[in-house]
């Protein structure tokens, strides 16, 4: 790890956009831990949680993180994500936690419409069953103010009710660094150390501080159709070896350049055609694109203007 | 932001939060959209998503004020209803815009966005002047202790760019201004709608030869106070990682926290308090790596020369520089919650890493926001603002808000919900 960067150019008093965002994240990670009894940090190994996982390097070490770590596998995960999520885990020798999305669906807690229903959403479900599981008061996710708009009035420390149900109306004011993270049994909270961080910090933090990243971050060559003007992954390999996204019948699969700006389930996460192979050039793209993350990219989110709002008040993250 | 311009972010020049304000039709929505869409934040799939509401309204421009339209209620409703936050960077500088709306009953959103903001911008519509809500934002702005404060007077296409015009409302605003002591004020004519002054200077107010609005946020200082304040260091959490297979850890005792004021180096002598007891700095970490020194609003780890018992709630303090130790407080409160103040309950009173039991002992006064006047009142509904007086259970290590944002602020908690339902600023 190194030391952190210089401070901002031409006043010494003050930190650089970086080393302040950082500052903030870590001091709201800590809040959690000293406010709250059994937090949890979600940990999905995309790149907004690889850079929690810094965080929380910088705010612990050296001692070991003070929640386990948590990943709700919808089971239709690209397979380098996954493997770089173990793999991290075990790096920083902190405990991971993996729920599915599958299990739900062999409780019957979780009912697909129809086989290729994305299981995104019903992520849900599994989140809220494990929360009860464990006894979790506050789960730590990576979510950003920018990333969507139902997410810029988001709390730091956002209260959910015993449905897991956010309120946007029934939120609590939230004032200076004054975070207020308790609740009572059965309620709890979320809490986004990363709430104030655009796309561009992000990969401007990772790049500095030379941070790991699933391989389909970068360009790399990969079967595809165009489907309403989206970039669709087909034939994509699970970890299973089995192969999801097939295509539809009378598509044309082309081989394109491509990369992941955002990762999740397979089903709803579209790469974007790029040949930024190296951070530096994913820094110089993200810089000068014209499309946004989710909108380029989320094939969920485009259903209807307000769907993360209506998702986040069935309990999604 | 250009390829261009990112070659330039060695030159950071940090982070600016500020907020807006203004009463409903000021403009306050299309000033925001129009720093967005001027300084390239908006990309063109959402712009897409707004040219298509604007044709759906039946509008001929694009509206700009849609792109900070969150919310599903509000779009129903067309109207604000909560504090958002938008970002955009110049290359050199992040900016983070606290949206507070405008309303008469939502003082409390104001209140909110002020916190954590260093700089405001004080819509006035030019056709208009300066109104009862101009001086009510003005007032709660300097209440909450907001160093700078930008009028921007906005509309100046429907004055045709009077320079008149302008001149009268910042001489009104000066004559307010100096009755309730705001001094660092600094005026602007523009037009969002057009995009005059905002980011380009326009053709249409030639006479007006001071900064754009960008250039006056791009020049603001970014920390939210140029004097030296002194340390505070209030102890978050306590790191022990006895169980560690190194045995070079089994003494360690990391004090975690954020700075939050002054400056910290190896070797300062320091007191925990309440305890009282003295020692030296003998290292600042961050995630384990040692550091000489630690400024403000930095989050790292102290370790003391001595073994002190300390935990969260503490707060360590150079030692010629104490807070007051105090048991009693009085403050400036903001209530927030719709349930007004039940001066036979006790509340919460969380005040930097620490609570306390608090049970209001007095309501001085009453400050009327439309009048500015402060009268006799025996109790606080929502987005009342009071002097009040707390009796405490617990000492708290306090400084005046005027002189300490972080060790003059606190917030007050209803237990039975756990909602935060005041806010303070001690006197």
């Amino acid at each position: 790890m190194t030391a952190p960067s210089a401070l901002a150019a031409g006043n010494a008093k003050t930190l650089s956009h970086l080393d302040w965002l950082e500052a903030e994240a870590i001091h709201i990670m800590r809040e959690v831990a000293g406010q709250c009894s059994n937090p949890v940090l979600l940990f999905s190994g995309g790149k907004d949680s690889i850079c929690m996982l810094r965080i929380a390097e910088k705010a612990f070490r050296p001692g070991k993180f003070p929640f386990p770590l948590m990943h709700i596998d919808t089971g239709h995960n690209y397979k380098e994500v996954v493997d770089f999520r173990d793999y991290r885990a075990a790096q920083l020798g902190e405990r991971l936690i993996v729920r599915s999305v599958e299990d739900s669906m062999k409780r019957g807690t979780v009912v697909l419409k129809h086989e290729g229903e994305s299981r995104n959403k019903h992520q849900s479900v599994t989140l809220l069953e494990a929360i009860e599981e464990f006894g979790f008061d506050c789960c730590i996710g990576g979510a950003r103010r920018d990333e969507e708009k139902a997410r810029a009035k988001e709390r730091i420390m956002s209260f959910r009710d015993e449905f897991g149900q956010w309120d946007p109306k029934n939120q609590r004011p939230e004032l200076w660094n004054l975070y207020n993270a308790r609740s009572h049994k059965g309620e709890n909270i979320r809490a986004f150390p990363i709430s104030n961080w655009t796309e561009m910090d992000v990969w401007q933090y990772i790049e500095r501080e030379g941070l790991e990243l699933p391989s389909i971050y970068f360009a790399h060559k990969r079967p595809v159709v165009i489907r309403q003007g989206a970039i669709v992954p087909v034939n994509v390999p699970l970890a299973t070896g089995e192969l999801t996204n097939l295509p539809k019948a009378g598509e044309e699969i082309v081989e394109l350049q491509v990369r992941f700006r955002t990762v999740g389930d397979i089903s709803c996460t579209a790469p974007v055609e790029s040949d930024a192979d190296t951070l530096d050039k994913i820094v110089l793209e993200t810089a000068t694109t014209t499309i946004t993350e989710r909108g380029a990219t989320r094939l969920d989110d485009q259903t209807s203007e307000a769907s993360m709002e209506q998702r986040k008040k069935e309990g999604y993250f | 932001m250009s390829a261009h311009q990112v070659e330039r972010i060695c030159h950071d020049n940090g982070l600016l939060r500020f907020f807006t304000c203004g009463s409903v039709d000021d403009g306050k929505s299309t000033l925001i959209g129009r720093l967005l869409y001027d300084t390239k934040a908006i990309l063109a799939d959402t712009l897409t998503a707004i040219e298509r509401t604007s044709q759906k309204r039946g509008m001929g421009a694009v509206d700009l004020s849609l792109l900070t339209d969150g919310l599903q209620a509000e779009r129903e409703q067309g109207i604000t209803i909560d504090v958002a936050y938008r970002y955009f960077s110049t290359g050199t500088r992040k900016y983070i815009i606290a949206d507070a709306p405008g309303h008469e009953q939502y003082t409390r959103n104001m209140v909110t966005a002020a916190s954590t903001a260093n700089l405001a911008i004080i819509l006035i519509d030019a056709r208009k002047g300066v109104l009862t809500q101009t001086r009510r934002h003005s007032k709660l702005a300097s209440l909450v202790g907001i160093p700078h404060l930008v009028v921007a007077v906005n509309k100046m296409d429907l004055v045709d760019y009077s320079q008149e015009a302008y001149e009268k409302i910042k001489a009104d605003y000066l004559e307010f201004a100096a009755k309730v002591g705001i001094d660092d004020v600094r005026f602007i004519p523009l037009s969002a709608l057009n995009g005059d002054m905002i980011v380009e200077r326009g053709d249409a107010l030639s006479w007006y030869d001071g900064p754009t609005l960008l250039e006056i946020l791009e020049n603001a200082p970014a920390a939210h106070t140029e004097h030296d304040e002194p340390f505070r260091f209030p102890v978050q959490f306590v790191c022990r990682p006895q169980d560690s297979a190194n045995p070079e850890l089994h003494d360690y005792r990391g004090f975690m926290g954020r700075v939050e004021s002054g400056t910290i180096k190896v070797g300062d002598a320091v007191t925990v308090l309440p305890n009282g007891r003295e020692s030296t700095v003998k290292a600042i970490q961050i995630g384990g790596v040692d550091i000489d020194e630690a400024i403000h609003e930095q989050s790292v780890t102290l370790l003391l020369a001595d073994e002190i018992d300390t935990s969260r709630g503490d707060m360590i303090v150079k030692s010629d520089e104490a807070p007051a130790v105090v048991k009693e407080i009085r403050a400036t409160v903001c209530w927030l919650a719709e349930n007004p103040l039940d001066r036979a309950r006790t509340y919460l009173i969380r005040h930097t890493t620490r609570d306390s039991k608090a049970k209001l002992t007095a309501i001085e006064h009453r400050l009327d926001v439309n009048t500015l006047e402060n009268l006799p009142a025996d109790k606080l509904a929502m987005n009342d603002i009071a002097v009040v007086n707390f009796k405490l259970a617990q000492p708290l290590f306090v400084d005046p808000y005027k002189d300490n944002r972080a060790t003059g602020a606190f917030i007050v908690i209803d237990e039975s919900n756990n909602n935060t339902v005041g806010a303070g600023m001690i006197l």
